[in-house]
């Protein structure tokens, strides 16, 4: 195929290298503007390669925002999030695709609102439901609302409505109970799946801004998103810092997602469309 | 209501389920897998939901929560910032939406070609802005989008175009915002209708190109029609995702200049967190909710049933 057209696949692919280009011009401009200070950051011309001031500006960054505390709090909250989330959505999704029982279209409806209805709707309740129980401030007041995840337990349950039944049937017949089948046979071959719920999951709380800005008041609690925003909000921003961190901040995710993305992308895709 | 996802796995997995089921006694199995979900579910979604309807019936009248009645969506109807942050989400629906979802639909089908080289490479270049963070790049696209002093005003007036006002003027921020969101989703919808590209027989191709149909015959005869369930896919999240938009205007504009880029959330989120008018956010809310299932219905309707049931 490709030897037939060499024309027209040079020209396909440099368009495309085209865009990309313009693509990543803002994150390699994040990358470069960490490097500089906020002055140097508006100079004219602005700067195309890396400056020096890097380490200042993650002094800036650990002084006005307790920028070590803040990664740790938003590691320590999506690696919690992830697990449990992935516990609830996994079993969910199980359930949903292996068993036939009463109510369960219903009940899978009713998970599948949480999709549309807006995330809005909720924020003044939770908000009122938090402070009563005494909550704002705390880990737990982030991370539970969000752990029945609609969109984690539609891929769960696409993914394992691909289990073939045969595998399942000869486990109970060799007497395994069913959360141990859960466990032992239907979980190995999900892997893929598995990483990309992780992936989605992790990115997810990672980024996550509008309840971390709620429900955290103290800045030594703030998640990453909201320690920027609030830098962004002082009446002298200092640029360069907050750049820093932001891209500091894309460091884990470009780990997580460069190491685990062949199974993201190939769970994502078997997940989100499969027929 | 009830949200039939658009391609759920119906009919595969019929043959063999009742059998299964004369073996067995009613297990309560099934019921504790889904167990911690629901309960889940019912505490932070649906019981949120409903105290929000209530609350959205009150009115704190001197410190004490007061029965309204319909007030707070009375008072939604004579309310101009409410119809500037519709106007605003409507017109970001209407011109941002459908954009992305071109270039999405193009960059898919470049992505999908044989004669690209390096995909997996370009694959995961166009994927990299969904990694980045809302606020991240909300941030670092008003620094480059400064007015004065950003990158993106250098380079132009290199080409000899004078400074835009990109985030000082009304609808140029508005153009700024579109342009973040469009560099944000395009490489996650594309993602969505590559998967769903790679379904496509070969054999329809095939056949079509011995029909003698080129290029643009077989897109338009072959991938659209393949597409529909994603493209349907990828337009009700898009349409959901943009009602609901809060992140981006808030750091990159914070709804501004002169209420030009207030959206409806945008809107909600000050009413509740800054004026701490809990009853009328709420109205806002609903008046949200209402409007995203009454857009969906419809574009489940245009788009959806032919080609999601095949």
């Amino acid at each position: 195929m490709t030897n037939r057209h060499p024309g027209r696949s040079i020209l396909l692919t440099s368009g495309l290298a085209i865009a990309l280009a313009v693509v990543a011009i803002p994150l390699y401009w994040v990358l470069v503007a960490a490097t500089h200070s906020s002055d140097e950051i508006f100079d004219s011309p602005p700067p195309l390669l890396p400056g020096t001031s890097f380490l200042d500006n993650l002094n800036t960054l650990q002084q006005e925002a307790h920028f070590g505390q803040v990664i740790l709090n938003s590691l320590g909250i999506a690696t919690v999030y992830t697990l449990l989330a992935g516990a609830v959505c996994t079993l969910a999704g199980y359930g949903f695709a292996t068993y036939r029982f009463r109510g369960r279209e219903a009940l899978f409806g009713l998970l599948m609102l949480g999709l549309i209805v807006p995330a809005q709707i909720t924020l003044v309740p939770l908000f009122r439901t938090m402070a009563e129980l005494h909550w704002l401030n705390t880990y737990q007041a982030v991370v539970l609302p969000n752990l029945a995840l609609p969109f984690g337990i539609f891929l769960m349950r696409q993914s394992m409505s691909g289990l073939p039944k045969e595998l399942l049937d000869s486990g109970r017949i060799d007497g395994c109970g069913e959360f141990r089948l859960f466990l032992r046979v239907a979980l190995p071959p999900m892997r893929p799946a598995l990483a990309a719920l992780a992936i989605f999951l992790f990115l997810y709380q990672w980024n996550d801004f509008v309840w971390p800005l709620i429900v955290l008041r103290a800045s030594t609690s703030f998640t990453i998103p909201v320690a920027l925003a609030s830098l962004q909000g002082l009446d002298e921003t200092d640029y360069g810092a907050i750049l820093a961190g932001t891209a500091i901040a894309a460091v884990p995710m470009a780990v997580v997602f460069l190491a685990l993305q062949r199974h993201f992308v190939s769970g994502l895709l078997a997940g989100a469309v499969k027929e | 209501m009830t949200l039939a996802p658009p391609v759920a796995a119906t009919g595969a997995r019929r043959s063999g389920a009742p059998a299964a089921r004369r073996r067995r006694r009613p297990s309560p199995a099934p019921y504790l897998f889904v167990l911690p979900a629901l309960l889940l579910f019912a505490a932070f979604k649906l019981y949120p939901i409903g105290w929000s309807f209530v609350m959205s019936l009150h009115r704190k009248v001197a410190g004490a929560d007061t029965f309204v009645g319909a007030d707070n969506y009375l008072r939604l109807l004579d309310d101009p910032l409410f119809w500037t942050a519709l106007r605003n989400t409507g017109v970001i629906l209407a011109v941002q939406v459908p954009l992305m979802l071109a270039l999405a639909t193009g960059l898919a089908v470049a992505l999908n070609s044989t004669l690209l080289r390096g995909r997996s490479v370009f694959r995961l270049g166009f994927f990299l802005p969904m990694v980045t963070g809302l606020v991240a790049y909300g941030i670092a696209f008003s620094v480059l989008l400064n007015k004065e002093y950003g990158l993106v005003n250098w380079l132009l007036s290199g080409l000899g175009i004078g400074p835009v006002p990109w985030l000082t003027d009304g609808l140029w921020a508005q153009i700024s915002l579109g342009l973040a969101l469009t560099w944000h989703y395009t490489g996650y919808n594309a993602v969505i209708l590559l998967a769903r590209l790679q379904n496509v027989p070969k054999e329809l191709y095939d056949a079509a190109s011995v029909d003698g149909a080129g290029a643009f015959a077989a897109f338009r005869h072959v991938t659209l029609p393949g597409l529909r369930p994603a493209l349907l896919l990828t337009t009700v999240l898009s349409t959901i995702g943009t009602l609901q938009l809060f992140d981006e205007p808030m750091v990159l504009t914070g709804g501004g200049p002169d209420n030009a880029t207030l959206t409806i959330g945008v809107y909600l989120y000050r009413n509740a967190f800054s004026y701490f008018d809990f009853g009328y956010a709420s109205a806002l809310a609903y008046a949200l909710t209402v409007l995203i299932g009454l857009l969906g219905l419809l574009q489940f309707r245009l788009l959806g049933d032919k080609g999601s049931t095949s």
